[in-house]
């Protein structure tokens, strides 16, 4: 038994953000896997609940006229996972919710609650980050875009404003048609387990060259974040092992990475130099690039 | 026809009852207003309770009964399962009491609360104001050795629990006449038995003023004798219930929550409380496996025999006793009939530290020399520029060993042929000069490692079984018997056992699978691969004695003589011919109404196991290692084991894959880690933990080479355990194979396979 | 603050008032009398707990009973059709996958999921399909077993 005291479970998102607004205590719950395990270790000792399992219309996946993808914040990492504009249009989405926890994880968590928990091992943010996501939020009076970059604010801490709720994430044309990806979730075990280390590349080539490239990291810092030098670099280099190679080594530069009882710096940056790579051959690959050896 | 059951694929007794729900665990019995009983738990390592404050808790409604040290009775007891002993120096050491004032691990237990609910117990534990004066920790073994290092249990003068061990001939000598002498240090870590159900029991106060405990324990009879000695009360006045368990591994082969419980519900007037562990709980503050380190001197000659080897050993036992230096004993025993030396000395020392105590853990102390030992085999044998196989096979003892300290003899070892099985599946040979040179990021390689085990305790321990069989009015059987199933299909087995004694079918014995002691004959219970062998005995002779019995009473019904007849296929037969005389059913019901001669037929016997049968088996692994990642994989691993005669092909088979499924996280991934400063535990979590999914494990390949062990009831000896030993050494030496790496501490996790790689200067 | 819920458990209707902060596993085992649903956790981790929600392999342990309102739950007890086990409870007893059993309830549910899907599955899928259940009995061999003997026409 979970000590919760009120509990609330509106039905539209306008009853939602009132509620939030009369009740700025109230905690929201999405699948709970993040909620309710804290309250199990006693991170949270006692809540009262704000349900949004009910708001159906979050739950939708869908692509825009204009190319934009909508991913609703309620959207399981199952329906993720089988969902055929995610297949067709970001793979490396899929890839990454696959690699999350187990299947009755990925029935019940949303992506929502991945990228509000604020953890820098959340499976999905590496990828968003590389989609350069936006994050729609909203509040009684209204609602505002932001870059999912500028929404985590160190571990376990996020831009969510009282009385907002992340209803939307949505990914611009430009930032992934003619793109391919790949995600490497770096950990000890192939099922149930945290990434170590969390890489996501993306890129688009045009003969030969790398016309973007883009990589996010999760644990490798206290948020995820992106390897701008890297990335910067990368642009106009040719496809090559040795481009490669020094993306790996610059990679590393924009990490944080700490020691921990999980892995050390050393070896998270080691990690990191050798993972962008391997993820970024993948993405060459997918993005309709040479395969490199 | 004969019914030949021993050594078929007979489905498990308790099957269908497992995969309709209908089994029941402890949880599931439910008693009217059953209390929760919860654990105020100590956060730190080490500390004395200098205040303790009740009150707020006790004043919160719903609350029943607050305990602290200071309302149990002081007496200090030993909680492994072990048989007792009547020599008190051959007794476990006692230094528990059922609360404590004084913390020696982090989850230690100063109180406890009995509430009507789980919230209100969480609750009250929060109003406890508790005082404490912290102490430093001791973390490390060799902290703890120190000269002047704080002592975790005041009573005793150092932080030894003991450092006996043995000298076999004079290895002093034998170094002088050896031609190479080679040195090596091992380290294994403490892991977790992770069984899926936590530990868990209630205890309630009956009619006629007796305890009864319902208890997820492998050692129901032991449990009750405990029980008597913490709370010093005889120990008629408890009975113990086990139902169906959902599994142990050893660590309920302790008695963990038994005596709390039964002072709780004292506490409440005997009202029905329960404990149930949290699986955090239940990682720290039940039991787990040692962490060993390992020196190995030994002296061999130029054609590769070995001579003597020095075996000294560290044993990092925790804040409390528990099985304590038996499983460093068990370990210096259990290896010395696999290989020949002419001299062996054993230096173990066996030490608490401030962390959760260590106990029995599948394969007692086994898993860990035997890591170092096969560690230490493949490291010579490659500085001998030997095959590691055959340097291994040049000293194995095989049959006819009499083991010079406790008198236990070889009759029979299959060592030579599992080897030359596992060889074979692995297809060695082949795949040995394929990965001869290898330089690409990812590597392949194979190794193997070879282990002896015992069956049983003796001579160390009693080895005390009961059985029961009472013929029913259908010809049906009851079959009782005080050791427990577990999950390893020991009931099963049993079954099979009477079937094939009495010549019935083995959907005619019911197995009475719940112990109670109230009921159930006595035996000490599930540990040390014990049951099949000597409870297997208990069992054979009290269908023997039935059958006797049964064809005896034949006799005054018809004038056969009992030697002329026997039973088949539930029919009493004429033994030359097989003619049927007459169904047993018919011959069961007169044992019930015959007007003059009813006399209904059951058995009781108990088998005192003064005999112990060497166990023997192999492991060959092939990994793939990546070189830039540390990521270590299992790409095939077979175990090959002669555990005598299989009773039950696939029950057994299910045992070594279990078996090797928990070696191989021994090896790659599983360890307890503790905050070095404060010993807070960091990974006490089954996400943290990282006991291995269905996705990391590998197919498990399986071969027997069925010997015949005379002193076995079937012929059968040991296997529960054995599966566990040899994986995580042939897994190391396969990885030494892959990169020329020699690991000497377990798991392999991607962090130390990096640091060494580093080290070694391939990354 | 109670809340009234109604769902069918084993296609039975169940309405009953429940706290907030109740799991479904609790309302199941406590209330409802269903011990098959085990618990090995009450994080999430371990799987013992699955129960079918509308079908859906879900970890019960984490999932507050409100929630379950107007929802089909399928339990172990909902398994087996007049006394007869299922294919998949067979396959489980055929080929051993079975310890401790303290798993079993969990992964024959997954199991029973996989086959009403109608889905063909290789080994590998097979795997992560099961990926959420631990077991510490069995290494998983006689399990994938038998649920690829659950999913043969
Ligand atoms: C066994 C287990 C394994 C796991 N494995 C992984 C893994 O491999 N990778 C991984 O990344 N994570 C993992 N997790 C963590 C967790 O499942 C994920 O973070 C999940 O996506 C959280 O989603 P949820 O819907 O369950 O969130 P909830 O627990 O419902 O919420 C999480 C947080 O987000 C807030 N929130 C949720 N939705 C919104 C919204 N729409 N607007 C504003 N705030 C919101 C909540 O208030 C809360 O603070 C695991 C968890 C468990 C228990
Ligand atoms: S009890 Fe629910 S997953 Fe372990
Ligand atoms: S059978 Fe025991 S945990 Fe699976």
């Amino acid at each position: 038994m979970y000590n919760v005291d009120q509990y609330f479970e509106p039905e539209t998102i306008d009853e939602a953000t009132a509620l939030l607004a009369e009740h700025p205590n109230l905690l929201i719950i999405a699948g709970g896997t993040d909620v309710l395990i804290k309250m199990h270790s006693g991170k949270i000792a006692q809540a009262d609940l704000l349900s949004i399992r009910k708001i159906k219309f979050l739950e939708t996946i869908q692509k825009r006229q204009d190319g934009t993808l909508s991913i609703g914040s309620l959207a399981t990492f199952t329906q993720i996972a089988n969902d055929p504009i995610i297949k067709e249009n970001i793979p490396v989405l899929k890839e990454a919710a696959l690699s999350m926890g187990g299947p009755q994880i990925r029935n019940v968590a949303t992506i929502g609650g991945n990228i509000c928990n604020g953890a820098t091992s959340a499976d999905s943010a590496s990828t968003l980050f590389a989609l350069n996501a936006k994050l729609k939020l909203q509040t009684q009076g209204g609602e505002r875009v932001i870059p999912i970059e500028d929404f985590y604010l160190g571990p376990g801490k996020v831009d969510l404003k009282p009385g907002e709720i992340l209803t939307e994430i949505v990914i611009s044309p430009e930032d992934y048609q003619d793109y391919g990806g790949h995600y490497i979730k770096f950990s000890m075990r192939k099922a149930m387990d945290i990434a170590t280390l969390g890489v996501s590349a993306i890129c688009r080539i045009k003969n030969g060259v790398f016309e973007d490239v883009r990589i996010g990291l999760g644990v490798a810092g206290p948020t995820p974040l992106r390897c701008q030098e890297a990335e910067s670099f990368a642009k106009g280099k040719t496809v090559s092992a040795q481009t490669l190679a020094e993306i790996g080594k610059l990679a590393v530069k924009s990490t944080k990475a700490r020691t921990s009882w999980r892995a050390s710096k050393e070896y998270r940056e080691h990690l990191v130099e050798e993972l962008s790579q391997r993820a970024l051959k993948v993405a060459i690959k997918n993005a309709g690039g040479e395969s490199l050896a | 026809m004969t019914v030949n059951v021993v050594g078929k694929r007979v489905k498990r007794v308790d099957a269908v009852a497992k995969v309709t729900g209908k089994a029941k665990y402890t949880d599931d019995f439910m008693e009217r207003d059953m209390l929760v009983g919860k654990i105020l738990r100590s956060p730190y390592a080490h500390a004395i309770v200098k205040k303790i404050d009740v009150s707020k808790a006790k004043a919160l409604p719903g609350v029943e009964a607050v305990l602290t040290y200071k309302d149990v009775p002081d007496n200090k007891y030993a909680t492994a399962g072990h048989p007792y002993s009547l020599d008190p120096k051959h007794r476990d050491r006692e230094d528990r009491t059922i609360l404590t004032k004084k913390a020696r691990f982090v989850g230690d237990e100063i109180a406890a609360v009995v509430a009507t609910d789980d919230l209100t117990a969480e609750k009250a534990l929060k109003l406890i104001d508790v005082e404490y004066e912290v102490l430093e920790p001791v973390l490390t073994p060799e902290d703890a050795l120190k000269e002047n290092a704080p002592l975790i249990h005041e009573e005793y003068d150092n932080n030894i629990i003991s450092d006996f061990g043995y000298q076999i001939g004079d290895v002093e000598e034998s170094f002088k006449e050896s031609d190479y002498i080679f040195e090596d240090e091992f380290e294994t870590s403490i892991v977790q038995h992770c069984h899926l159900e936590n530990h868990i029991s209630y205890a309630y106060v009956d009619a006629d003023d007796r305890i009864v405990i319902v208890s997820s324990t492998q050692i129901p009879h032991i449990c009750r004798r405990i029980v008597g000695q913490a709370l010093g009360i005889p120990w008629g006045r408890i009975r113990v219930i086990k139902p169906y368990i959902g599994g142990g591994f050893g660590n309920k082969q302790d008695v963990c929550l038994e005596p709390l419980n039964a002072a709780l519900t004292l506490a409440v007037g005997g009202r029905p409380v329960k404990i149930d562990l949290s699986r955090e709980e239940c990682m720290i503050a039940t039991r787990t496996r040692h962490a060993f380190k390992y020196k190995f001197k030994t002296g061999v000659s130029k054609d590769g025999k070995l001579i003597a080897t020095h075996i000294t050993a560290i044993s990092n036992n925790g804040a409390y006793a528990s099985h304590g230096h038996s499983i460093a004993m068990s370990a210096g025993t259990k290896f010395r009939p696999l290989y020949s030396f002419k001299s062996i000395k054993f230096d173990p020392v066996t030490v608490y530290t401030n962390l959760p105590a260590a106990g029995a853990m599948r394969a007692y102390g086994v898993p860990q020399i035997k890591f170092a030992l096969e560690s230490h085999m493949e490291n010579i044998a490659r500085k001998l520029n030997m095959d590691p196989i055959e340097f291994r096979r040049r000293n194995l003892l095989g049959e006819g060993y009499v083991d010079p300290l406790n008198g236990n003899k070889v009759l029979s070892c299959g060592i030579h042929e599992c080897i030359a099985k596992g060889k074979e599946l692995i297809n060695w040979d082949e795949k040995k000069e394929k990965y001869k040179n290898q330089t690409g990021i990812k590597r392949r390689g194979l190794g193997m490692a070879c282990f002896s085990y015992a069956s049983g305790t003796h001579p160390v321990g009693l080895e005390l079984a009961g059985a029961r069989i009472v013929l029913n009015q259908d010809g049906s059987v009851q079959l009782q018997i005080g050791a427990t199933e577990i999950g390893q299909g020991s009931d099963t087995v049993f079954a099979q056992m009477v079937a094939e004694v009495l010549g019935i079918p083995v959907d005619m014995v019911h197995v009475v699978s719940t112990q109670d002691t109230d009921i159930s004959p006595f035996d000490t219970g599930a540990y040390a691969s014990r049951q099949t062998y000597v409870t297997g005995m208990a069992v054979k002779k009290a269908a023997l004695e039935i059958k006797e019995k049964i064809l005896n009473f034949v006799w005054g019904m018809t004038d056969i003589p009992a030697e002329a007849l026997d039973i088949e296929d539930a029919n009493i037969v004429y033994k030359h011919s097989g003619e049927v005389v007459m169904p047993l059913s018919k011959v069961a019901m007169q044992t019930y109404y015959d007007t003059v001669f009813a006399k209904p037929i059951t058995s009781d016997t108990s088998n005192n196991a003064r005999v112990n049968a060497m166990s023997f088996g192999v492991t060959f692994a092939e990994v793939e290692v990546d070189i830039k990642t540390g990521k270590i994989e299992v790409v095939e691993i077979f175990n090959v084991h002669d555990s005598g005669k299989i009773i039950n092909p696939q029950l057994a088979e299910g045992q070594v894959h279990g078996g090797v499924s928990m070696g191989i996280g021994y090896a790659l991934s599983e360890e307890m880690l503790f905050d070095e400063k404060t010993g807070k535990p960091l990974n006490n979590n089954l996400l943290d933990y990282k006991l291995p999914t269905i996705m990391d494990t590998p197919d498990i390949g399986v071969a027997f080479v069925e010997t015949h062990d005379p002193t076995g009831p079937f012929g059968n000896k040991s296997l529960g355990e054995p599966p566990a030993i040899s994986p995580a050494p042939a897994i190391r030496n396969a990885v030494l194979d892959a990169t020329g790496v020699a690991f000497d501490r377990i798991p392999m996790t991607p962090q130390r396979v990096f640091e060494k790689f580093k080290e070694a200067k391939l990354v | 603050m109670l809340k009234k819920i109604s769902f069918t458990v084993n296609g039975k209707e169940v309405s009953l008032e429940v706290n907030p902060g109740e799991t479904l596993l609790e309302v199941l085992r406590k209330r409802l009398g269903y011990t098959g649903v085990k618990k090995g956790c009450a994080v999430g981790e371990c799987g013992a707990c699955t129960v079918l929600i509308d079908g859906t392999p879900t970890d019960s342990c984490i999932y507050l009973a409100v929630w379950a309102d107007g929802k089909e739950i399928i339990t172990i007890e909902g398994i087996a059709e007049d006394g007869k086990l299922s294919k998949v409870q067979e396959a489980f007893v055929e080929e051993g996958a079975v310890q401790c059993g303290f798993c079993t309830p969990g992964l024959v549910l997954t199991t029973t999921a996989m086959v009403q899907s109608g889905k063909k599955y290789t080994r590998e899928e097979i795997k992560r399909e099961l990926s959420g259940h631990f077991c510490r009995c069995t290494g998983y061999q006689n399990i994938i077993k038998a649920v690829e003997k659950s999913l043969e026409d």
